[in-house]
């Protein structure tokens, strides 16, 4: 007869192989981490250099597509482009320890579920630029990175809801303070990018 | 007896495994049950036999452009044989804690 240990280690074993099955467990805390530090110096670069004002643009609509401006989604572009390659290799460098694959049905459910508001922000914000609206793209990409981070919830760490909800909250809040978006944009995605990204590192993969 | 309960089917580890994966996934195909039970094509494909066998799991075939997908889902059978191994599981380790206290 089988004694108490085996019936533990064999209950734990189907909660770990159902965690698993359904949830994308290998997203490295590091992506959280070095994401939020791409944030932070792209904030302070178009702060300092650019003198990017959010305020400035609200009433002068697209008289202000200058060389400034430009130069801020060119900005911005790099630090998106940067995370998520970052995030991308160092996710695989996780699977692989876990001899998993980074495409795999956990993966493609957690891409398919986040894909829908990320497009829909991305749209939305490229409308914006195209009508002169700068203002308000920091607080549209929290408020839609935000919904796409609670939805990831359900696919990957659960504590990726609390994050989600964090960023629409500084999103809305952004709303209401244009004048301090930039500094909300950069607590978002960078002091809460990396006090998540630490936490995720100290409690699910030290 | 508590341990009659627990199903002949469920004492291989890779079985109880295929099981739980099934019992939180809509449907699963062949290779993803391979890569997270890290088991070969030939052990797989027996103990995927012998659950169907049970009317526990079953096929759906279809094509994904010219090549055939085959995945496997959890039948409600399946299903309810399933929750009842694992509260038969809590049942033994609840009991048998309660022995040990008691003495």
């Amino acid at each position: 007869m089988k004694n108490e240990k085996d019936y533990i280690k064999n209950i734990a074993e189907i909660r770990s192989m159902m965690e698993r099955s359904s949830k994308f467990l290998s997203l490295s805390g590091w992506a959280g981490i070095m994401a939020g530090i791409y944030a932070l110096a792209g904030a302070y670069i178009s702060y300092t250099h650019f003198k990017f004002n959010p305020t400035d643009s609200i009433y002068q609509i697209a008289e202000n597509t200058t060389y400034e401006y430009f130069s801020i989604i060119i900005l911005a572009l790099v630090v998106l482009i940067l995370s998520i390659g970052t995030a991308i290799f160092l996710s695989h460098k996780r699977a692989l320890k876990r001899s998993e694959n980074i495409w795999n049905s956990t993966s493609r459910r957690l891409l398919s579920n986040i894909s829908i508001p990320l497009t829909t922000g991305g749209i939305l914000i490229l409308i914006l630029i195209n009508k002169g609206l700068i203002s308000f793209l920091a607080p549209i990409s929290l408020i839609f990175y935000g919904l796409a981070l609670f939805s990831a919830g359900n696919f990957t760490f659960k504590e990726l809801k609390f994050l989600g909800t964090i960023q629409i909250g500084l999103g809305l809040l952004s709303f209401c303070f244009i004048e301090y978006s930039l500094f909300l944009w950069a607590t978002g995605f960078g002091l809460f990018h990396i006090i998540y990204g630490i936490y995720i590192h100290i409690k699910h993969q030290r | 007896m508590l341990i009659n309960e627990l199903h002949k089917a469920f004492e291989s580890r890779i079985r109880l495994g295929i099981m739980s994966i099934l019992a939180v996934n809509e449907s699963v195909d062949f290779k993803s049950l391979k890569e997270y039970l890290h088991v070969t094509d030939g052990n797989l494909a027996s103990h995927i036999k012998a659950l169907e066998k049970e009317a526990f799991i079953g096929i759906q075939k279809s094509f994904v452009g010219r090549k055939p997908n085959t995945k496997y889902f959890i039948t409600n059978i399946g299903r309810s044989a399933f929750e009842n191994h694992l509260s038969s599981l809590e049942k033994l380790i609840k009991s048998q804690k309660q022995i040990r206290s008691s003495q």
